[in-house]
């Protein structure tokens, strides 16, 4: 290690202002001053250091960067070590992590009366479990921040929360431990395969293709909640509904990218024959995910509710990205989790501005708001319509690289996929509609102020990174691209050799159907030939082919 | 007439200087009247940690003494110093609740030393009449301890229902050894695991003998079905002595457990594998169900110490030096989560009365926040939430299972942990979102104070400084393995 332990840095400063906010003595007003201020300068301490790693990245590299390693546990056969990098993958979670906190804590800081200084000490541990999350390359070391990202978010919801939010903490806390608890003891048998629990070797490891399935279980048991995928997702619109604003922002906005993150770093590279082995199941749940919960945001009468279920929608793009394995998806996949932890902490943030003024999110008590908060609406219109995934946002690179991807490998599930985009449109509109239009017919909506300073400072980066990133997605995808063609290349690579050693004749042969040889040659000659002519305007270079 | 040499007693210095220590407090206890009681108390826990340090002089080298009835190795080394720190800390957490309840008498911290000396022979016996009669003289000093507090109805309930099922329990033990060796001409253990090295099928007689010890120390640790004494005499107790209770005895038995099943009767796994097995899921089960509905936190910990024992257990199924480890890592984790846990309960007093009702714990988190906090810890290690202690313990049990392909017992433990997380949950709930009912007496008597922070932050820091704790147990248990 010869270079500024910078990951480290990143991870662990905001427990250090941690300490700082423990010291603070006083009064209660003094000591929730002293709290906001210390959150939001230890966070804004954090991003800036994290844009150094953006800057630092060589986006040409396939090896993770800012490499640590130090020696933990030494005991025995079962050796930990303390082993951080990043690369493409994680590299924009880390900043997506880092760049919330702060929003978060902007944005909680008129709200929030009760305990300020335990509210903070709380999302400063939150941002260092977070970043810990997607730095660790040690499995244990990641299980730790995995779990331990738990705590923080459990007295978030319940200290803060809405009426109910013990339940919606429950809820929260239990069914992401189940699966967690189910994915550690996947993570010890990996130890066990390859001898390491070093997240780098069981990357480059061939795991048994019976073995392998099993262990992909146990990894989906934990990543389909986070995700959250169908039928598991009932969590999510309880936790978020309850949720205080900032908490729903992290929740949205990076803790439900773990799940995509897991499948990409995980699932793909270390299980390639048995991600093919379940590709139809997670096209099914994935489309189910998108088309039902989209009705179901439909009939949403509370605002976060219905972005709640959008969030999960829209992540059914991101899992079927993923498990359509094809360069174009996989990348699509990433960009729609980055856009997605954007838009939907936005519009979280929307729904709390008009939360704090009025103390509804019943869409039926407001209406014609445009009149009175011209600059709230235009955020929320540029959000609303990069949800929907308007071409020139975040949303629309993200939506097609994906929908293009995933039409190489299956046309239905491609054609499910894009009618749910209508019904995206649909809801969110319809909320845009009912939010502002129309005419104010209540007094209390007429008293409405517009986004002070405060909140625009708030908005601001979000919108800024919104229409860079639908305007100009190479500065993202450059890092991105090389990281996730390695793990395209090396899980087709691996379901080659399969079907060659011919192990696993039965899946090799369905394989050959689902990623090789197309049953209809004509659809995927037209795919690709779209592909070619689109891929390069997104990404700045010729399309990797897929297989 | 051959002359038979003196024992060699050095290998049991430790326990000989302990028991001396305690007839020399139990005399100036005497001499100096009822007022000496703290002086004897302190002067107790100097005398277990002067032990502690005489325990570690052996360094764990094997030495056998007694004629091989004694063994110590580093086995014994790490399970004794765990027993005599949990002794140690329970006589200074007595000292303040054993003066406001006016049962502050100097016999307290000598029958806990006697006790120990009993556990530190459990530890060490290499015969099974020095595990009976380490077993004996354990029990004999705790039954008293447990109904300690001879005006209260409840601690002398305890004590009585402690006295019988135990003593049902060691008869269940001596039964068990005598057809042991009824069938197998002898008692050592040395002896035994020689019987049973080859490939020789044990007879049926020695297999129910097997059952039967092996039931008795079921008893002892509190697995279930054999828990139900735990949960009353838990409750009923004097707190200080509950905590006592649910810390040291239960380590030496387990260390016990260990050491029967797996240096005699290793070579017959097959045998008593499926048995523990069956213990360590019903355990864990009915540890994580049952404290569902505990609305006393005494009572909710001693189911806590049911699971805990299943979980421990999981790596004796294990029977590999691996699940040894995992088993010794489990306990001292346990000792330090658990002796933090009971000297919050016992802050837990209001108007100089004590609580054990959960809902006392209302809205701690807003007035004695810094209380709350260690609870808080406390409670995410016992549900073996990272980046606490506990969560530690209960890799290295899975890790084990997992290496010793029982991946079904490991399956059940994961669930029925978050089963468990339910209820420690419950109490951050309690602790944190609810309203407050009113503060805690204060101030918190100063040696409470201490017990508090240390065991927080060790449960705490774990993670920082693993290596201590995890390689004196890889050790201990490759000792117990050594041919």
């Amino acid at each position: 290690m010869n270079h500024w332990p910078l990951l480290s840095l990143v991870t662990f400063l905001p427990l250090v202002g941690v300490a700082f906010i423990m010291t603070a003595r006083g009064d209660a007003e003094t000591v929730a001053r002293n709290a906001r201020n210390i959150a939001l300068s230890t966070s804004l301490i954090v991003f800036a250091l994290s844009i150094l790693l953006w800057i630092g990245f060589d986006p040409n590299k396939v090896t993770f960067q800012f490499a640590e390693q130090m020696r933990w546990i030494t005991i025995g056969g079962f050796s930990i070590t303390y082993h951080m990098g990043i690369d493409g993958i994680s590299l924009f979670f880390v900043l997506l992590a880092t760049l919330l906190t702060p929003i978060c804590v902007l944005a909680s800081w008129t709200n929030v009366h009760a305990q300020v200084r335990e509210y903070m000490i709380a999302f400063l541990v939150l941002e260092t479990m977070m970043v810990g999350i997607f730095c660790a390359l040690d499995f244990i070391l990641f299980y730790v921040f995995f779990e331990g990202v738990l705590v923080p978010m459990f007295l978030i919801i319940g200290v803060w929360g809405g009426p109910r939010r013990i339940y919606a903490a429950f809820k929260f806390f239990l069914y992401t431990l189940l699966g967690s608890v189910l994915s550690l003891l996947a993570i010890l048998a990996v130890y066990f395969q390859t001898g390491s629990t070093d997240i780098t070797v069981a990357l480059g490891h061939t795991f048994p293709a019976d073995l392998q399935k099993w262990l992909f279980l146990a990894f989906l048991a934990s990543f389909a909640v986070k995700v959250p995928m169908w039928p598991v997702h009932t969590w999510l619109p309880d936790a978020h509904v309850e949720a205080p604003t900032a908490g729903s922002v992290i929740l949205a906005g990076v803790l439900l990218k773990l799940g995509g993150y897991g499948f990409i770093r995980f699932s793909l590279p270390m299980f390639p024959l048995a991600a093919a082995y379940f590709t139809p199941l997670m096209f099914a749940l994935s489309a189910i995910a998108i088309i039902y919960t989209s009705f179901v945001a439909l009939a949403q009468t509370d605002m976060k509710k219905l972005i709640a279920y959008s969030s999960i929608a829209h992540m059914g793009f991101v899992t079927m990205g993923i498990f359509a394995l094809t360069s174009a998806a996989v990348q699509g996949a990433m960009i729609q989790m980055l856009s997605h932890g954007l838009v939907s902490a936005a519009l979280f943030l929307i729904v709390g501005v008009v939360y704090d003024r009025l103390h509804t999110r019943d869409i039926d008590r407001y209406g014609g708001l445009a009149d009175r908060m011209p600059a709230y609406a235009f955020v929320f219109m540029c959000m609303m319509l990069a949800s929907v995934g308007l071409p020139g946002t975040s949303g629309f690179g993200g939506e097609f690289l994906i929908l293009l991807g995933t039409f190489q490998v299956s046309t239905l599930e491609c054609f499910l996929a894009a009618t749910a985009l209508f019904l995206g449109a649909m809801y969110m509109l319809y909320l845009y509609r009912r939010v502002i239009f129309g005419t104010i017919t209540r007094d209390d909506l007429r008293g409405m102020l517009d986004l002070n300073l405060r909140e625009k400072v708030v908005f601001a980066p979000l919108l800024l990174l919104v229409l860079w990133m639908g305007i100009y997605p190479n500065s993202f995808l450059a890092p991105i691209r090389t990281s996730v063609d390695h793990i395209v290349a090396q899980a087709h690579a691996a379901q080659k050799a399969a079907a060659a050693n011919n192990t696993i004749p039965a899946q090799a042969a369905q394989q050959e159907n689902e990623i090789g040889v197309p049953a209809k040659v004509g659809t995927r000659q037209a795919a690709l030939a779209i592909a070619e002519t689109w891929v390069p305007v997104f990404t700045g270079t010729p399309m990797a082919k897929g297989d | 007439m051959p002359l038979v040499p003196p024992p060699d007693l050095s290998p049991a210095l430790p326990e000989i200087a302990l028991a001396l220590a305690a007839m020399a407090l139990l005399l100036i206890g005497v001499f100096r009247g009822e007022d000496s009681t703290r002086l004897v108390s302190w002067l107790s826990v100097a005398a277990l940690l002067g032990t502690l340090v005489l325990a570690g002089l052996f360094e764990g080298a094997h030495r056998v003494g007694f004629y091989g009835m004694f063994v110590t190795d580093a086995f014994a080394v790490f399970m004794k110093a765990l027993v005599l720190v949990g002794s140690a800390v329970s006589i200074i957490l007595s000292l303040h609740y054993n003066e406001e309840h006016q049962i502050a008498r100097f016999e307290f911290p000598v029958l806990v030393l006697l006790a120990t000396t009993g556990m530190m022979v459990m530890v060490s016996a290499n015969d099974l009449i020095t595990l009976y009669l380490g077993l004996e003289m354990q029990s004999l000093a705790l039954y008293v301890v447990a109904s300690f507090d001879r005006d209260s109805v409840r601690s002398t309930e305890a004590g009585l229902k402690y006295f019988v099922l135990g003593a049902l329990a060691s008869g269940l033990l001596l039964y068990g050894a005598s057809l042991i060796y009824g069938f197998a001409g002898t008692t050592s253990f040395a002896g035994l695991a020689q019987l049973f090295g080859g490939a020789a099928k044990p007879s049926n007689g020695l297999i129910i003998g097997l059952v039967l010890v092996s039931v008795g120390l079921a008893f002892k640790v509190s697995a279930v079905p054999f828990h139900m004494w735990t949960p009353d005499v838990y409750e009923g107790a004097p707190t200080p002595v509950t905590a006592f209770f649910s810390v040291a005895p239960k380590i030496a038995a387990i260390a016990l457990f260990v050491r029967v099943l797996v240096e005699p009767f290793g070579g017959i796994l097959v045998e008593w594998r499926q048995i523990i097995v069956f213990l360590s899921v019903a355990s864990m089960v009915v540890g994580a169900v049952a404290a569902i509905a505990q609305t006393n936190i005494k009572r909710l910990m001693a189911y806590s110490s049911i699971g805990n024992v299943g979980y421990a257990l999981i790596g004796l199924a294990a029977a590999t030096p691996s699940g040894v480890r995992g088993i010794l890592v489990y306990m001292a984790i346990y000792l330090f989560m658990n002796l933090g846990t009971w000297s919050v309960i016992l802050c837990m007093r209001r108007n100089g009365k004590m609580l054990e009702g959960i809902a006392d714990l209302s809205g701690l988190g807003r007035t004695q926040p810094g209380l709350a906090l260690a609870l808080g810890i406390f409670m995410f290690a016992l549900a073996g939430i990272p980046p606490t202690a506990g969560f530690f313990g209960k890799l290295y049990v899975f890790l084990a299972a997992i290496d010793a392909n029982l991946i079904g017992l490991a399956v059940i433990g994961v669930v029925t942990s978050v089963v468990g997380a339910f209820y420690y949950l419950r109490i951050v709930k309690v602790m944190y979102f609810d309203e407050p009912v009113g503060a805690f007496d204060r101030p918190i008597a100063p040696e409470l104070k201490w017990v508090l922070v240390v065991t927080a932050v060790l449960t705490m820091f774990f993670i920082l400084l693993p290596n201590p704790i995890v390689g004196g147990a890889e050790t201990a248990a490759a000792s117990l393995f050594a041919p």
